[in-house]
């Protein structure tokens, strides 16, 4: 940690205890030493929308535990009929298999970019935007499915009307996000591919010069959206 | 002696000169600009500009209050129009965006050292989504049928059926896409604001240097972040439940008869939603306000702050704990008595931190070298009316005082107190304040003294008096009083000369718009500095400070922001960029 300079330019020996803790977050310029401005952003972000889908999901669990009318078995209504047999939640499993495994190809990507291996970084994100991509196909696919069975943001034919209320919401808001990201993935592909980040050169809107970090800023927005999936899937699919 | 080579493990300022963005066309400079200064000023006048609709609305509502029956116009449905535009504008598109946007985005690059906000162009993208926003509110006066007459609480189920202003019409969804717009907006704001205090500091500005006014918007703006995620969240499920007849909200309920297809939502949620939000938000318009006015009286007062440090953490403090007190508003909505019994006394604790800032203050100005300018007096007042509404607060806080109280004239007193009259007169003293710096003019004296006197005096003749008419049981959110047996002959006369006040009060904000005006190219030359205050803000080298704030190199800071009459010094003040010893500092170590 950096230390602070007097008004007679001397450095004060750090304070220990508590009052080190509070010199540490307030210390000179930077409260978070080795983080940078984007990925500090990116983390305020997050925390922001965390508050976002934290009110999603405590609004649809309200809905739920106080409907009187009973709550349609998720393990039914996304069961998919395969061979003759109803197998419960098979679509959704896929969904998740390919979100987490984009996950780990963006980890990936991450990786290849601080070693300045373009091609790979690039290809890498491009294959994490088409898993994602795949995702949010799948999740049209479902929607339709639910769709033509019968299910609206107003009502079903199984019960209680908050459950398509919540799914269209819910997923939506999600399906939003995992849009936005493939979209992203493929800029910020699109640069590592060309060089920008070793050129220098300035991005369209923003006239700022970018770095091989964006990759991994990108990738926290990207594993953020990851995880929130997981607990949609906990909460809405598995309750 | 001063040693001002880096120490190791700093890293540089993130962005060096060359990459600031230099704007090469009239448009990119002044209109589609990235330069805070700019922004700030955009933000401002678009909030003052909404602010004068609330303003002619509060007329319009004291009209008929004042002299019901005279106006045919006002009908109640109007008069519902009315209240919500008022207190939704004057609490969101006006007081939040003036304080975040406006001085947060003026100020915090110059009172930190830095250059702009980290993201300028993200920044930017934030005043036009709220310019965005700022329109689609405004259309609904346009729309048929009107804005929406719900109320600023806009509590379902009323806000969505048809016996509501709007609730059918257009009126109700316009505002809640605006909200939504706001919101958006405002993130892209705040995720800069808040990064830049954090990361975007100058050499030696550590967080416990900071200016309290920085520390103030600070931390408003995380908790703006943490709380407006609520109302985004309640207005997305009010749209739905109105424009695709979902029932998050909607219980079964039938309307002139006829059965609803609405089922099994619960309005209570959308309450806690609601407050969850809506309590933070009272503290992200005071603490702002809180921050600006202890400078303005340490520098006013010619003497340095009293307690920093605690002053910081009762800052902090109060933004925590207003996380968890929001039920207070819904007392009446009927809950477990234990959660009653939680929420009081939550609330009540939010007066400890509360008061040490109010000592605070009264102990900085204690034998102070008090200099009556006119942002001092708008800070003094200041004091004395949040006191006052801080107090009131204590009685709305406590679960039996307020269920015969709730609803009526008095919590309409406490609020304006609190969260609309003392944040605003820190507003004014504040622009009293800064305008010297942001235009290089002073602002013209003795308009100014008529303003501030017409306005704190006013202030208190309008909402002193509701007090009492609350506790005479008048109620609040009623277009039309007359026939109620509480309204005797006195009411109604207090009734009148509150509004003839309001008035009075509106006249005089009149006069400080032509201030603004006219001092632009009339007001007496400033100066750099022209009331000798330590902070970054005052020494740039232009005035107003130029596209990058401070010259070539960025100010080092090697004290805190309130050394004023130190011992010793040759002038009462010593700016914070200005190096060597002069004697005691009374800087927290
Ligand atoms: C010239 C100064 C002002 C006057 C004369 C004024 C007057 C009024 C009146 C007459 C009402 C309606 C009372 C009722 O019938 O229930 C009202 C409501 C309200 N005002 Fe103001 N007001 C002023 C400034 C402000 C400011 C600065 C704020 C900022 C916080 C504010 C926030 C509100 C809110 C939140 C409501 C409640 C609206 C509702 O019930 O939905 N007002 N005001
Ligand atoms: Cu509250």
């Amino acid at each position: 940690m950096a230390e602070t300079l007097t008004h007679i330019g001397q450095t004060e020996p750090r304070p220990t205890g508590w009052q080190g803790i509070a010199a540490d977050w307030s210390s000179d310029q930077r409260a978070f030493k080795n983080v940078s401005w984007g990925k500090a952003m990116m983390w305020i972000f997050l925390l922001s929308d965390t508050f976002i889908f934290g009110c999603f999901l405590l609004s649809y669990m309200t809905a739920r535990i106080s409907t009187r009318v009973p709550w349609p078995n998720p393990s039914e209504v996304f069961a998919l009929r395969i061979g003759g047999s109803d197998i419960p939640l098979i679509l959704i499993a896929i969904m998740t298999f390919v979100l987490i495994s984009s996950s780990g190809t963006m980890a990936m990507a991450v990786n290849f970019g601080y070693r300045r291996d373009r091609r790979k970084t690039a290809i890498l994100m491009l294959v994490t935007a088409a898993l994602g991509a795949t995702f949010v196909g799948m999740q049209a696919f479902e929607w339709t499915k639910l769709i033509t069975e019968g299910v609206r943001p107003w009502g079903n034919p199984w019960g209680a009307a908050q459950f398509g209320s919540c799914f269209f919401m819910i997923t939506g808001f999600h399906g939003t996000h995992v849009t936005i990201g493939v979209i992203f993935l493929i800029i910020v592909a699109r640069k590592v591919w060309r060089g920008d980040y070793d050129t220098g050169r300035r991005g369209f809107f923003t006239s700022r010069t970018g770095r091989y970090e964006n990759v991994e800023i990108m990738g926290l927005y990207w594993h953020f959206v990851d995880l929130v999936w997981v607990f949609i899937f906990a909460f809405f699919y598995l309750w | 002696m001063v040693d001002i080579t880096p120490a190791d493990g700093i890293p540089p300022a993130e962005v060096a000169e060359v990459e600031l963005y230099h704007p090469r066309s009239w448009w990119t400079k002044y209109v589609f600009s990235q330069d805070a200064k700019v922004i700030a000023i955009q933000y401002s006048a678009t909030a003052t500009g909404i602010g004068l609709v609330a303003l002619v609305l509060s007329w319009l509502m004291r009209l008929q209050l004042g002299f019901p029956g005279t106006f045919d116009f006002i009908t109640p449905e109007a008069y519902y129009q009315f209240i919500t535009m008022h207190g939704m504008i004057m609490v969101i598109y006006l007081l939040t965006a003036l304080f975040l946007g406006g001085f947060g985005n003026y100020l915090i690059p110059l009172m930190v050292g830095a250059r702009d906000m980290v993201f300028p162009y993200v920044n930017m993208l934030s005043y036009w989504i709220y310019l965005l926003a700022v329109l689609v509110l405004v259309s609904g006066f346009f729309a048929p049928g009107g804005p929406t007459g719900a109320g600023w609480t806009l509590y379902p189920p009323q806000a969505i059926l048809s016996g509501t202003p709007g609730g059918q019409g257009w009126g109700i969804i316009l505002m809640l896409s605006s909200l939504i717009l706001f919101i958006i907006g405002f993130t892209m704001g705040g995720l800069n604001y808040v990064v830049t205090v954090l990361q975007g500091r100058t050499r030696g500005m550590t967080m416990m240097r900071l200016p309290l006014t920085v520390w103030g918007i600070f931390t408003a703006t995380v908790m703006a972040l943490l709380a407006f995620p609520a109302l985004f969240v309640a207005s997305v499920m009010m749209l739905l439940d109105r424009a695709l007849g979902t029932s998050f909200f909607m219980p079964a309920i039938s309307e002139m008869g006829e059965q609803l297809p609405h089922n099994g939502g619960s309005p209570i949620l959308f309450q806690h939603l609601f407050w969850f939000f809506g309590h933070p938000e009272v503290y992200i318009v005071a603490l702002p306000a809180f921050g600006i006015v202890s400078d303005l009286i340490s520098t006013h007062a010619r003497k340095n702050i009293f307690g920093y440090r605690m002053m910081v953490w009762a800052i902090v403090g109060i933004g925590a704990l207003s996380f968890v007190v929001w039920a207070h508003h819904m007392y009446v909505s009927g809950m477990h008595p234990y959660f009653g019994f939680f929420f009081a006394t939550t609330t009540l604790i939010i007066a400890i931190p509360t008061a040490i800032k109010v000592y605070n203050w009264v102990l900085t100005l204690w034998r102070g070298d008090i200099h009556l300018t006119i942002p001092m007096l708008f800070a003094l007042a200041f004091i004395v009316t949040f006191v006052n509404g801080g107090l009131t607060g204590l009685f709305l806080g406590n679960v039996v005082v307020d269920v015969p109280l709730s609803d009526t004239m008095f919590v309409v007193a406490h609020f304006h107190m609190v969260m609309g009259v003392a944040p605003i007169l820190v507003v004014f003293g504040a622009i009293y304040h800064w305008y010297p710096k942001v235009t290089g003019r002073m602002l013209n004296e003795m308009l100014g003294r008529f303003h501030f006197w017409v306005t704190f005096l006013g202030a208190y003749l309008i909402f002193f008096p509701m007090h009492y008419l609350g506790l005479m049981g008048v109620p609040r959110r009623y277009a039309e009083l007359t026939d109620m047996t509480i309204m005797t002959e006195s009411a109604h006369h207090l009734n009148s000369f509150i509004s003839i006040m309001a008035f009075i009060v509106g006249f005089a904000q009149m006069v400080f718009l032509f201030n603004l005006i006219w001092s632009i190219r009339h007001g007496r030359e400033a100066g750099g500095n022209p009331w000798r205050a330590t902070t970054l803000e005052w020494q740039t080298p232009h005035t107003p400070p130029a596209h990058g704030n401070f010259g070539k190199d960025l100010p080092i800071v090697y004290r805190w922001a309130y050394d004023y009459s130190v011992p010793g010094a040759k002038e009462d003040f010593i700016p914070q960029n200005m190096p060597g010893s002069f004697g005691p500092s009374r800087e927290p170590a």
